[in-house]
């Protein structure tokens, strides 16, 4: 049993089917880069995996259990845009993913508790390098260092799933550079299940474990909508990462290629 | 030069802003001056002085009959209805408002109803809000509630939906729930939006309390005005509908300090 299940998943809305047909198994501790063009479903499968939308057939399986029907906080995600809570100070924007689940009336903390929460926060936020800014709010922050943020956000909650939707996708080659590596860095620390979407080809080889391309099987030119997109390549990547992250032969990787 | 390119320095500016009061007040005056000319006794366009004479008799002295300085009572009396509307309204507003924006089950029912609502002109229905709520203080104040909060609720509502679906969707993988988000993300979102929409509101706010004023009241501003009509009192008229100007005008500039204050991530984060 693997311990993300993916089984005979569609997704269709009215006649346009976007996804069809999905088989997929997913260890955890994998990280999926997932590829294709512009509208052939990564992005409808990451809202998937969320929770944000549910499939028109099939199931998708969390450690043998259906996938809850709305976002919770077993899953974390990292967006290309407005991942951020842009009235909140950094600090507090991180903070906060302490409170909400321990301060079920009104989702702040005082005294004590709220003091554990700051510190842990400025850890996670001196890990992603934003200990110089913990005052600012986010309209003061640069792209990248928002998307530094959002990630620490993500962290804190320590997911067991992580979805990334171009999570670097609106940031400058250079800045790029060093978000993969801390992204890299993050997840050997926790070994979190990653997916994330790009439309960066290198960047899918470069972070990910395993490669998925998204493409059209069958295409019906007078019907473009008929058909959906499928997992056409599953490629292992970074066999050796792998190995060292799980500490097991990477053969299950192949298990979908058959 | 194309007109769209030139912009004025920063003296022409403060003068371009004065020059229209300028030629206003001029305007006036000179016409009051050549009315009083032919006719000392004129009492359209009165002039500095006799508007002068009238403020010191209602601000400066009591009145004979009651022993009120009526200017003064007459500002609290319209003030305290103004504030209590607004106060009331910014309520309901903002829980209708949030409502309806977050719940898609509670919007069905809300949006339209708000959208209808809102469409009642609320001078049609003083008369009946006399009926029900009686000639005093309270229907005035449910005028003001009755008259802005749709516009408000429906304001806000637009406001809470325009938050992008990434944030709330973060905020619930953050382990929110419905309440808390709401508490903490919506909220204080939406409160730097009510300010704003206050300050686009007060001008109707303040009309539909000059026109409960008119109709049927004691004191009050509004009521003041509407009395002295009868006796064509310019001389109070003008230095009255002056000083209401100067209130709105100065509850506007207080709810923009208020904005930079208490927001100001959403002026653009500078701290």
């Amino acid at each position: 049993m693997s311990f993300i299940d993916i089984n005979n998943v569609w997704q269709e809305y009215g006649s346009h089917v976007v996804l069809e047909r999905l088989n997929l198994q997913v260890n955890a501790g994998e990280f999926c880069s997932m590829v294709g063009a512009s509208g052939c479903g990564k992005s409808t499968f990451l809202r998937l995996l969320l929770g944000q939308e549910a499939p028109s057939r099939g199931t998708l399986l969390l450690d043998g259990k259906a996938l809850p029907a709305e976002p919770d906080s077993s899953r974390g995600v990292v967006f290309q845009r407005y991942s951020v809570f842009p009235h909140l100070r950094v600090l507090d924007n991180v903070a906060i993913g302490l409170e909400f689940p321990q301060a079920r009336l009104l989702g702040r903390l005082f005294g004590a508790r709220k003091r554990e929460a700051r510190e842990r926060a400025v850890w996670m936020l001196e890990k992603v390098g934003l200990g110089q800014a913990l005052d600012k709010y986010p309209a003061q922050l640069s792209g990248g260092m928002q998307q530094r943020l959002a990630i620490a956000q993500a962290f804190i909650m320590q997911p067991r799933v992580l979805l990334l939707d171009e999570p670097f996708g609106a940031l400058d080659p250079g800045i790029r550079k060093d978000m993969h590596a801390l992204l890299l860095q993050l997840w050997s620390e926790t070994r979190m299940t990653v997916f994330m979407v790009t439309h960066d080809l290198s960047e899918g080889f470069n972070l990910g474990t395993r490669l998925l391309v998204f493409d059209k099987v069958r295409i019906d030119p007078h019907e473009p909508n008929a058909y959906g997109a499928r997992i056409t390549y599953d490629i292992p990547l970074n066999e050796a990462r792998l190995a060292e992250m799980t500490g097991t032969a990477p053969e299950n990787v192949y298990a979908l290629r058959s | 030069m194309r007109h769209i390119n030139r912009h004025p320095t920063r003296g022409m500016r403060f003068t371009l802003v004065l020059l229209p009061f300028v030629i206003l007040l001029a305007a006036y005056f000179l016409g009051s001056a050549v009315r009083l000319e032919a006719n000392p006794q004129d009492k359209l366009l009165p002039g500095m002085q006799q508007m002068l004479d009238a403020l010191s008799r209602m601000a400066f002295s009591p009145d004979k009959r009651s022993g009120d300085y009526l200017f003064w009572m007459d500002t609290l009396v319209s003030l305290v209805r103004l504030l209590t509307g607004l106060a009331i309204a910014s309520l309901v507003g903002l829980c209708i408002g949030i409502t309806a924006g977050v719940f898609p089950m509670w919007r069905a029912s809300l949006s339209p109803l708000m959208t209808v609502l809102s469409m009642i002109p609320p001078l049609a229905i003083l008369p009946v809000l006399f009926i029900v709520f009686g000639l005093d203080e309270l229907s005035k104040v449910m005028l003001i509630v009755i008259g802005i909060t749709p516009m408000l609720a429906r304001d806000l509502e637009h406001r809470a939906r325009e938050i992008p679906p990434e944030i709330l969707i973060k905020a619930q993988t953050l382990g929110a729930s419905s309440w808390t988000l709401v508490l903490r993300v919506v909220l204080p979102q939406l409160l730097s939006r009510l300010l704003t929409s206050l300050r686009l509101l007060l001008g109707s706010a303040w009309l539909f309390l000059i026109s409960a004023e008119a109709i049927s009241s004691t004191a009050g501003l509004g009521y003041r005005i509407f009395l002295v009509r009868r006796y064509m009192a310019m001389d109070v008229i003008i230095p009255y509908v002056v000083w209401i100007t100067l209130l709105a005008w100065l509850m506007d500039l207080g709810l923009r300090q208020l904005h930079k204050t208490c927001f100001p991530w959403a002026e653009g984060g500078k701290a």
